[in-house]
């Protein structure tokens, strides 16, 4: 049974009378502490679906249809009440920036405090002690000074670190983490990211990992789900994902690496960019971007199909298995 | 939301006003607003023709005349608006109050913006202390208050040389002291439009090539913060009116031997104990539609000119 | 903070003294002082002697630094008009000038801040749309045009509220004339204040809104949502204490225009405060008046504008006093 899976799910945002779609048909799922990266380019609705998740979409979004459920129970439906017992409590988020996600006018302990006392009926001290606790078990020096601090008075990597610790304090079964690294230091970075990870595992807290770095999905996350435009369009594991990628989009991704590229050689960038939600092609939405688009990519939109090393959706990778089955087809008779 | 505003499109330069044309004609409320605004300005410029009575010939006051009602109620079909208590016709007087008004409005937003722009761009371009003295001119004339600045100023030049000469120097007084006082919104606008594209590598380019700074801020920079100029420029205009009509009501602006509209209003308020409404209700609303049209050109050319808004 | 209130007693000594100076030319050069002492008739000879005795013949800076020195001691001169000492004249004035900005702010207070609110809150709620619609018309409404509303429907129509005067006032420890504590005071208050806090209304409900609007887009009142926290404590503990930081700001901005605006509503009311003391004094062209109305108004403004930073210091962490001048 899995913990939390997302079916055919729609968001849409409503902008000067239109309604675009900014994700389309997706789903997914994530099993109990298990870590799983959502990558692709910015634009790609990655941070959409993790707000969708806990019903955290800003106002012109919203949800048109799919489904996401938790333990079976539909989040979509929820009402407020069940919703904010399921955010913090079950699902817990970890945003971007580290310097933005605190506020400024609320004391760490203030802000720490309030989480777990939303959700439990605990004395303030008690609650103080939690705090100072956990503070301490993501490897803040002097914790009990640190609570009585404002957040500009923290370094960004301490920060996020206090993030972190907001989110442990109700030992939630899964954390949306929201590119928790890009805004900060690469030296710190590293250290977040061990953090991070040793935390699920002792834990065994599920983790959903939206990045666009795939140095650090790859050495967090078991499974990978690559998404362009909206859609998902190659899910695997994110080893076989980095040595074998299917699709055309996500071998782009890894030859746009630095390590990919010889030194003096300019990087492999894909061509193009992505399109604003505006202006989505028809057909497969990479199309445009593709070196292997035929007119069958310009119309349809190609259906998922297993190629052995992922779950993929595109008609180039269809074509190759159908010709190699025919050929293995062929050499039996 | 911020997954979203990176993936709007900033058009180019010179498709940029056409698209912001269209837009700004796809709202009805602004076209509407442009349109009463148009017409009132045609009104203050054609007054002279438009008004039926002449209200400088010596038989335009008639106290024979005096407080009769408007056309719909009194039906006396010589005074569209009514007469005053003087027996001048409503109509005539605010057509000319309407052209004082924006008259004046406008050459003091003019001034503000000649001034602004200056001190916006010297303190923007040159930074450090020059910056720092101007900017801390701008906070203390900012907290001082334009109308609070315009009555003491105003008070103590009536005091000073009389009722009498203070009459004839009223427009260019009034025109003068709100120019003068509301700089600073302008200067600080300007001032950050010129910090934000001194970032921009334009003009670094236009540095390295020899270009001396006084051409790179008035052909390059200029241009580039003329779009919350032209924000800051209508709403000021409302202001500027409003403030005219404040001071002239308190027996500071305009005399009522020629009148604006609030100095109309002002002298209409004592006859509103007596029944003749008209006096004052008519001004009043003449003021409130222009202020009220402003406005409406201002949110609606704020909505049009920043690409970054959306209305949800 | 010691170091912030001895920056701030340094800035309004700078202020006072400009002040002081732009009063003491305006009592040197405005209107002749030995007329106010005799009349025209007198011979020249003898106005001369006055001059000397008075010392205006005295080199000005020493007759600033006369002035000055009598200024400290509270003595700004006499009233042409009132024959009193002006400071007396305009103490007896203050408490009503006092309690009709007293009365306009606490309703701006109370009215204002649970409008914005809910204006941004709740935009489709149509009490919320009536605001915005309200907010945006108020602001183009000049502040004399409402108060000639207001009199013409509660005055002259329904006869609810008298339109001039203070009405009856009670002695309070014999050091302030209050009308806040008789029925009739109350009535007479009812429409100056209520003009005064319309015209600052629209511009707090306006800012609340948009200022609000935008704290609650920001990431820390997602991540406040994400926490699980329920919906009073993300508005009332996490979102109203940063929009109202900007509110303050403009707070202190905006007591210059009340004073303005005090000046504007007492005319119309005839309410016997400073304001409409000052627009007497300008038509009789007392001066003594006019400049100490300058000096105490200065004085006032100083005070506010140190209040008002003090308390955006107290609610703003990230500020330290003593790096916040001006």
């Amino acid at each position: 049974m899995n913990l939390l899976s997302v079916s055919n799910l729609n968001v849409n945002f409503h902008l000067k009378g239109q309604d675009l779609a900014a994700l389309i048909d997706v789903s997914f799922t994530l099993n109990r502490g298990e870590r799983v990266a959502i990558v692709g380019e910015s634009g790609a609705g990655k941070s959409v679906l993790g707000f969708s998740i806990v019903n955290l979409i800003d106002k012109p979004g919203y949800i048109k249809s799919g489904s996401i459920k938790l333990d079976n129970k539909e989040i979509t439906k929820m009402t407020r009440p069940q919703l904010q017992e399921v955010r913090g409590k079950r699902i817990a988020m970890i945003f971007q920036d580290p310097m933005m996600t605190l506020n400024p006018v609320l004391t760490i302990g203030a802000q720490l405090v309030e989480a777990i006392r939303s959700h439990t009926r605990i004395s303030f001290k008690d609650a103080k002690n939690i705090a100072i606790e956990k503070l301490h078990s993501v490897q803040i020096a002097s914790p009990e000074k640190r609570f009585h601090q404002y957040p500009h008075e923290l370094s960004g990597g301490m920060r996020q670190r206090v993030i972190i610790a907001t989110v442990l304090l109700l030992n939630p079964d899964i954390i949306i983490a929201d590119e928790p690294t890009t805004a900060l230091d690469v030296t710190i970075q590293a250290e977040i990211i061990q953090l991070l990870l040793d935390i699920c595992r002792n834990n065994s807290m599920a983790l959903l990992l939206i990045s666009h770095d795939l140095g650090v999905v790859s050495r967090i996350a078991e499974r990978t789900i690559v998404m362009y435009a909206g859609r998902v369009v190659e899910e695997g594991p994110t080893l076989e994902i980095i040595n074998d990628p299917q699709h055309p989009y996500t071998q782009g991704l890894l030859n746009a690496l630095p390590q990919m590229a010889l030194p003096g050689q300019r990087l492999n960038q894909i061509v193009g960019s992505m399109p604003p939600l505006n202006e989505r092609p028809t057909g497969c939405a990479f199309h445009p971007r593709c070196p292997y688009a035929t007119d069958q990519c310009r119309q349809q939109q190609p259906g998922f199909i297993n190629s052995g090393v992922s779950t993929v959706a595109c008609f180039m990778v269809e074509d190759m298995l159908t010709d190699t089955n025919s050929d293995y087809d062929e050499e039996i008779d | 939301m911020r997954y979203f505003k990176k993936d709007i499109i900033t058009p180019a330069q010179s498709s940029r006003w056409s698209h912001i044309w269209a837009g700004f004609i796809g709202d009805k409320l602004a076209t509407l607003a442009l349109a009463i605004f148009v017409f009132y300005c045609l009104v203050a410029i054609f007054a002279p023709l438009l008004a039926p009575y002449n209200i400088n010939n010596p038989n335009f006051m008639d106290l024979e005349n005096a407080e009769i009602a408007p056309f719909w109620i009194s039906g006396d079909s010589r005074f569209l608006l009514g007469t005053d208590a003087q027996g001048r016709d409503m109509l005539s007087v605010i057509l000319y109050g309407t052209r004082l008004s924006l008259t004046i409005g406008v050459c003091a937003v003019l001034i503000q913006t000649a001034l602004g722009i200056c001190i916006g761009l010297i303190s923007g371009y040159l930074g450090g202390r020059t910056d720092n003295f101007l900017m801390r001119c701008a906070d203390i004339q900012l907290s001082l208050s334009t109308m609070m600045v315009a009555i003491v100023f105003l008070a103590i030049f009536q005091a000073m040389f009389g009722m009498a000469m203070y009459q004839q120097l009223a427009m260019l007084m009034l025109i003068l002291v709100i120019g003068l006082a509301e700089w600073p919104l302008f200067a600080r606008t300007i001032r950050a439009s010129v910090l934000a594209e001194k970032q921009k590598e334009y003009v670094d380019a236009a540095r390295i090539m020899g270009i001396s700074p006084k051409r790179i801020m008035f052909k390059h920079i200029l241009p580039n913060t003329l779009t919350p100029v032209l924000v800051i420029f209508t709403v000021q205009i409302s202001n500027a009116i409003v403030a005219e009509a404040a001071l002239s009501f308190l027996g500071l602006g305009m005399p009522a031997n020629d009148p604006s509209l609030g100095a109309l209003i002002s002298v209409g308020f004592s006859y509103m104990f007596s029944g003749s409404w008209w006096i004052c209700v008519i001004p009043s609303v003449t003021l409130i539609i222009l202020i009220l049209v402003m406005n409406m050109l201002g949110d609606g050319l704020r909505d049009h000119l920043n690409p970054k808004t959306y209305k949800d | 903070m010691f170091v912030f209130l001895l920056r701030r007693l340094v800035q309004a000594f700078v202020v006072m003294i400009i002040i002081s100076v732009i009063s003491f030319a305006i009592q040197n050069k405005l209107g002749d002082p030995v007329l106010q002492h005799v009349s025209m008739t007198v011979a020249p000879a003898e106005r001369a002697q006055i001059r000397q005795d008075l010392g205006l013949n005295d080199n000005l800076v020493v007759q600033y630094w006369r002035f000055a020195k009598k200024a400290i001691h509270g003595d700004l001169g006499t009233s042409y008009y009132y024959k009193e000492p002006v400071l007396d004249v305009i103490f007896k004035k203050l408490p009503a000038t006092f309690e009709l900005a007293f009365c306009a702010i606490v309703m701006v207070a109370f009215i204002a801040i649970p409008c914005g609110i809910l204006a941004a809150i709740k935009p489709k709620n149509i009490i919320s749309r009536l605001v915005v619609a309200l907010s945006t018309m108020g602001i183009s409404i000049p502040i004399f045009i409402v108060a000639i509303f207001l009199v013409y429907i509660f005055s002259i129509q329904l006869h609810l509220a008298p339109s001039f005067g203070r009405g009856q006032t009670t002695d309070v420890f014999g050091l302030w004339e209050s009308g806040l504590f008789s029925k009739d005071g109350l009535r007479h208050l009812m429409l100056p204040s209520i003009s005064l806090a319309f015209a600052l209304m629209p511009i707090f409900v306006r800012l609340i809104r948009a200022e609000m609007i935008e704290v609650l887009q920001s990431d820390y009142i997602r991540f406040a949502w994400s926490k699980g926290l329920n919906t009073r404590r993300i508005y009332f503990i996490h979102a109203l204490k940063n929009t109202m930081l900007p509110v303050i700001t403009v707070g202190g901005i905006q007591a210059g225009t009340l004073v303005a605006y005090t000046i504007l509503t007492e005319s119309i009311f005839q309410w016997p405060g400073m304001g409409f003391l000052f627009m007497d004094a300008v038509s009789r062209v007392d001066t003594p008046l006019i400049s100490a109305y300058l000096i105490v108004v200065g004085g006032i403004f100083v005070v506010t504008n140190t209040v008002v930073d003090l308390i955006y210091g107290l609610v703003n962490p990230t500020v330290k006093l003593a790096n916040h001048g001006l």
